[in-house]
């Protein structure tokens, strides 16, 4: 499933036109995404979580040379699944 | 951000839909989504990242309070790869 078949489906469920679906797909997606760039978690009931960590920097390797390298401090995302879609899958 | 937030700030940006329009817009949104993965498939948003099904193995753990054994059987799990837009945006590197 691409972005576009999540428009489809709101445009056939919802009688929006397939502009309005696009632009409400889409900025759902960025509200998410700039709410993350601010570093706050998004809760989203019956699906999951996302939340932004703080990783200290440590010392890695390139796997490929084996060859020492620092990795620095960096913040990521991370997905935590709801108890309801886990069920859901299973 | 709740569910709800983004609902009320997506209402704030179209002005001229209903909050009721919104909210059902933002449940089809996650349900597909739901149901694309209960079907076992993926989904790509491009600059969000990819939503894909791993399977795990079944195996013996534990029950980390009482310590008793239990089997866990076969299961599926969804897992989320954060695409490179989103990444730098979370790093504050772009």
């Amino acid at each position: 499933m691409t972005k576009i078949e999540i428009i489809q489906n709101v445009y056939e469920k919802l009688g929006f036109s397939k502009k309005e679906s696009a632009d409400i797909v889409e900025t759902v997606f960025d509200l998410i995404k700039e709410k993350l760039a601010q570093g706050e978690k998004v809760k989203i009931s019956g699906f999951g979580n996302f939340i932004v960590k703080e990783k200290r920097s440590r010392r890695g390797r390139n796997p490929q040379t084996g060859e020492e390298i620092s990795i620095t401090a960096r913040r990521v995302l991370t997905f935590k699944s709801s108890q309801v879609l886990r069920k859901a899958l299973n | 951000m709740t569910k709800s937030d983004l609902i009320k700030s997506l209402q704030e940006r179209f002005k001229t839909y209903t909050y009721q329009d919104m909210y059902q817009a933002v449940n089809i949104i996650f349900d597909s989504m739901v149901e694309a993965l209960r079907k076992g498939e993926r989904i790509e948003v491009r600059g969000f990242g990819n939503f894909t099904i791993r399977e795990r193995k079944p195996r013996l753990g534990r029950n980390p309070k009482s310590g008793a054994q239990v089997e866990l059987s076969e299961r599926r799990v969804p897992f989320f790869k954060t695409g490179k837009e989103l990444k730098l945006m979370v790093d504050n590197k772009k």
